[in-house]
């Protein structure tokens, strides 16, 4: 990945609910460094004038933003370290029971609304996430619009060929076209888990392409053209696709993408 | 207490200080959030964060930091009043941080109180508000803050149901200009305190309601030790000028501060707050001692904060890895006055990074590091994992000008620091600086550039490019130090000596100046020597919109002007003039346990450049804090420190030889005899 020594690397999966949805993506790379330094795993470091645990993060969530599923990739050095015991007994045999428990004890380690609901060791010379992941899906709840209204917008936003919405870069205005990064546009919550809509809101769903760049939330509600506020983001899922087929980075039971063609590969090395 | 807003919840008697029908206020602050700056400033949820129930029958605490989060979150102070506060079974405390502009106006725009951050109760639902006074241009925000908090701005004007506001830190050594907003300030350590005020407050809450008046528990709260209660006291003047301050009620005529003699009693915080969010020195914060008798005359907190009263080193020790093990940080500052000249300093940062169960990966940092190649030996062995820079505070330009105000740092001092920090792989280093000291000439100006072209050539030497930064602050005579007589520069000198230093240092290459706003600096010398008159104007430049007065973006001169200008008081008077002997100065009534004369003598010999030697380890000069109150240093060591000068009595010409061995790979400089 950046030509370390790591011996292993770890893909996290886990969620940001609630109050702390406030942390920036930043807060949030300071948050997991301390709580995997609690944790005692041979985490691995940068060399160099000024070491850095090697931690990558996948795509940015904006701040305020909840999600369902974020990721973060960690890599792990020899075992000869002072967490050594701990890393063993806990990751040692990653079989679903002690994966269930590395999770349980790296969210005690979080602050409330962080919790980790799986963990997998990734093969030797996967891609990063940032790389690998090529759209996203958000719930997002708005106000101040009936839901005919709603409907009616989306229709018209599926039905253009061109969505331009402004942002400011550098310090100038520029228009974009959101159109070609829209998957999918639907009224109502796409996910049917535990999901308290806000009385008064209106939920949609949107599945958009993080590349060239990710669409945000807020410039997605820019295209749809309607006088609404949004109350409430949620991203309920990332995407790495093949063709016509997607996968999760790391499903919430701990799978990860195209299971079977990874072992193969991890057999062949 | 006032019930929330919008409530009109009748007590029982014997519950009548309930805030009752508190309710979160969270479902309003939620929406606001989305359109603020840093919005993680307002969740709390700190590692460490209490979140206590309301009872009823515990005194509530709300304290207040009136700066923003980032900036209030590390105060140790108010880290350790929370957890005595809430171990207590008759008090809980929550906090409050002053929301940035952004919030505020969200705030009053949609009618939400200042919070508090743990239960988003509303201030008014506390029975206390206490804030942290850390430096003199927040209290427009002080008085912001009681605003947004709904409580009555003056303490005369506070009804029975009304919070009690408390002020300490070290701004109250200079209680007046904000003495009509406070009921009652704490002058020193809080730790005992804080219990004995609880225990009056407590009991006043619980009395019949023929007792509860504001005034029987002002006479109360003035009879502890350390409680400074204004309203019981007068001032008088002569047209412009201030003539004292005398008891107008019952309440001693002189509050003396309180301190607490022995460190090794109180290791606070056990549970260091860990924000969610970045903040400044977001690191373990371990304070190492307590009290500086370094001696340098224009330094308020060594001289309020005297004796030198030790950490046991044991006990710094189990701090340093308990606080590691449960934070997560990777970083531990050893926090102090001068934490270089802790006893054993060298043994104890070794011990911390050669713990095994600290992981390893461990950084010390020492934040105020002495001018000497020793330390910065030390510097370079401790900061393994990442180096943050190298600050050196020689102050003066020259030597005479470094007598006067008693930093006694050789040049040799100075470049053996800069030479080894360079020699040991630094490539910058920042040097600080005061300009308008007492008897200052151009010379001593001049002389920071010259220090500067030095330190630049020595770094030359060992790498083609080096930053040598000055950062130049302007001085401000502050209460209780020798210097508490001396005028103040003019803001026009103030300005003229920073063109002659960025003349001068404009031909060095390599040196940088940075310098502080000299309009800041005159406002900032009208209130810390400010008599109660001073109230006015910063409710007049509050009114007029001036809040975040130290932050250089939202600082405004005119307002201060003008302020002074309407109230009918002279900058010149209050800020540019020497006073005499005999004068009555604002804060003669609140002691910090030194004679006068001993300050006086200091002001005399500071002004015949002579400097005294750290009474740590030389005999006693009688300054006061120790003698009067019957308490003394607490020093492991009996013996300066070795290395560098400073005002230790040492032999100075063997400053340059300091055995310290100068390779360019860090870590095998460790061979250092001690």
């Amino acid at each position: 990945m950046t030509g370390s020594s790591a011996e292993m690397q770890l893909r996290i999966r886990y969620t940001k609910l609630g109050k702390i949805r406030f942390t920036s993506q930043r807060d949030v790379a300071r948050l997991w460094e301390r709580a995997l330094r609690r944790s005692r795993l041979p985490v691995a470091w940068s060399k160099g004038f000024s070491p850095r645990p090697l931690l990558s993060f996948g795509l940015a969530l904006p701040t305020g933003a909840e999600s369902l599923g974020e990721y973060l990739d960690i890599e792990l050095d020899s075992w000869d370290s002072p967490g050594r015991e701990v890393a063993h007994d806990a990751i040692g045999i990653l079989d679903p029971v002690t994966s269930a428990a590395l999770s349980t004890f790296l969210s005690s380690l979080l602050p409330d609304g962080l919790s980790v609901q799986a963990v997998a060791p990734v093969p030797a010379g996967s891609g990063s996430l940032q790389h690998e992941v090529s759209s996203c899906t958000w719930e997002l709840e708005v106000a101040g619009v009936t839901e005919v209204q709603v409907a009616r917008q989306i229709d018209a936003v599926l039905r253009s060929s061109n969505v331009p919405v402004r942002r400011v870069r550098k310090g100038r205005m520029l228009e974009d076209d959101i159109r070609p990064a829209i998957r999918s546009l639907t009224l109502g919550a796409d996910c049917g888990r535990d999901h308290r809509g806000t009385e008064g809101t209106v939920a949609l769903s949107a599945t958009v392409a993080t590349k060239p760049r990710g669409v945000r939330p807020g410039e997605l509600l820019e295209g749809l053209e309607a006088d609404l506020v949004l109350v409430r983001a949620r991203r309920t899922h990332q995407w790495i696709e093949h063709g016509d087929a997607r996968w999760e980075p790391l499903s919430e039971a701990g799978e990860l993408p195209g299971e079977t063609g990874l072992h193969a590969q991890e057999r062949a090395s | 207490m006032s019930p929330a807003p919008g409530t009109v919840d009748p007590l029982p008697e014997s519950r009548a200080y309930n805030p009752g029908n508190m309710e979160s206020l969270w479902p309003v602050i939620e929406p606001l959030l989305a359109n603020v700056s840093k919005p993680a400033r307002y969740i709390g949820g700190e590692m460490g964060a209490r979140r206590p129930e309301h009872d009823g029958f515990q005194v509530a605490w709300l304290l207040v930091y009136p700066d923003t989060y980032e900036i209030g979150l590390p105060n140790q102070g108010l880290q350790i009043l929370y957890e005595i506060l809430n171990d207590r079974n008759d008090s809980l405390a929550e906090r409050a941080y002053a929301p940035w502009i952004d919030m505020e106006q969200a705030m009053r725009e949609n009618g939400v109180p200042l919070f508090s951050i743990e239960n988003n109760f509303p201030a008014s639902a506390f029975n206390v508000i206490a804030f942290n006074l850390s430096a003199e241009l927040v209290y427009t925000n002080v008085l912001n803050l009681l605003d947004l908090g709904g409580v009555p701005l003056r303490s005369s004007d506070r009804a029975v149901s009304d919070p009690i506001v408390m002020a300490g830190g070290h701004c109250t050594y200079n209680p007046e200009p904000l003495a009509e907003f406070i009921d009652a300030f704490v002058i020193g350590d809080g730790e005992e305190v804080v219990g004995e005020i609880n225990a009056v407050i407590s009991s006043w809450l619980h009395s019949n309601s023929g007792d509860r008046d504001r005034r029987i528990l002002r006479e109360a709260l003035a009879q502890i030790d350390g409680v400074y209660v204004p309203a019981l006291y007068g001032s008088r003047y002569d047209g412009q000028r201030f003539m004292g301050t005398v008891p107008v009620g019952n309440a001693p005529p002189e509050v003396i501060k309180r301190t607490v003699a022995d460190l090794g009693q109180w290791p606070l915080p056990r549970q260091q707050l860990v924000p969610l969010t970045e903040v400044v020195h977001d690191r373990l914060n371990v304070e190492v001692f307590r009290g500086c008798t370094r001696g340098c005359r224009f330094c308020q907190a060594g001289m309020i904060t005297r004796p030198v009263r030790e950490r046991p080193a044991q006990q710094i020790r189990d701090m340093v890895r308990d606080g590691l093990q449960r934070t997560g940080y990777d970083e531990v500052a050893l926090t102090s006055l001068s934490t270089a000249d802790l006893s054993g300093i060298e043994s104890t940062v070794r011990d911390i990074i050669d713990d095994p169960t600290n992981g390893g990966r461990v950084s010390v940092s020492l934040p105020s590091l002495r001018v000497d190649a020793f330390t910065v030996a030390t510097a370079a062995e401790i900061q393994k994992v990442r180096r943050t820079g190298l600050t050196f505070a020689p102050e003066g330009g020259t030597w005479r000008m470094r007598r006067v105000i008693n930093k006694l740092i050789r040049e040799e001092d100075l470049y053996g620091a800069v030479d080894a920090a360079f020699g040991q792989g630094w490539r910058r280093v920042k040097l600080y600086f005061l300009v308008g000291l007492p008897t200052e000439r151009d010379e001593d100006i001049l002389g920071i550039v010259e220090l500067g072209r030095r330190c630049v050539e020595i770094g030359q030497r060992y790498h083609r490019s080096v930053t040598i930064v000055a950062s130049v602050g302007g001085f401000v005579p502050k209460p209780h130090t020798p210097f508490q007589w001396c005028a103040q520069d003019s803001m026009e000198e103030l300005q003229r000596k920073v063109a002659l230093l960025r003349a001068a240092s404009r031909e060095v290459r390599g040196l940088t100046v940075r310098w502080h706003d000299p309009a800041a600096t005159t406002v900032e010398g009208i209130v810390s020597r400010g008599d109660r008159r001073i109230g006015a104007v910063i409710e007049q430049v509050w009114r007029a919109g001036g809040t975040f007065q130290e932050w250089s973006e939202q600082f405004r001169l005119d307002l201060w002007l003008n302020a002074m200008e309407s109230e009918g008081l002279s900058i010149d008077e209050l800020v540019h003039r020497e006073r005499g002997p005999e004068e009555a100065l604002p804060w003669d009534h609140i002691s910090a346990g030194l004679h006068r004369d001993f300050l006086w003598d200091d002001w005399q010999q500071a002004l015949e450049g002579s400097g005294v030697a750290d009474c740590r380890w030389t005999p006693c000069y009688d300054c006061g804090a120790c003698t009067d109150q019957g308490i003394e240093h607490i020093v492991a060591s009996s013996l300066p420190p070795a290395g560098g000068s400073q005002g230790t009595g040492q032999d100075l010409s063997s400053a340059s030889k300091v055995p310290v061995r100068f390779t360019s790979a860090p870590d095998q400089a460790s061979t250092f005899a001690v």
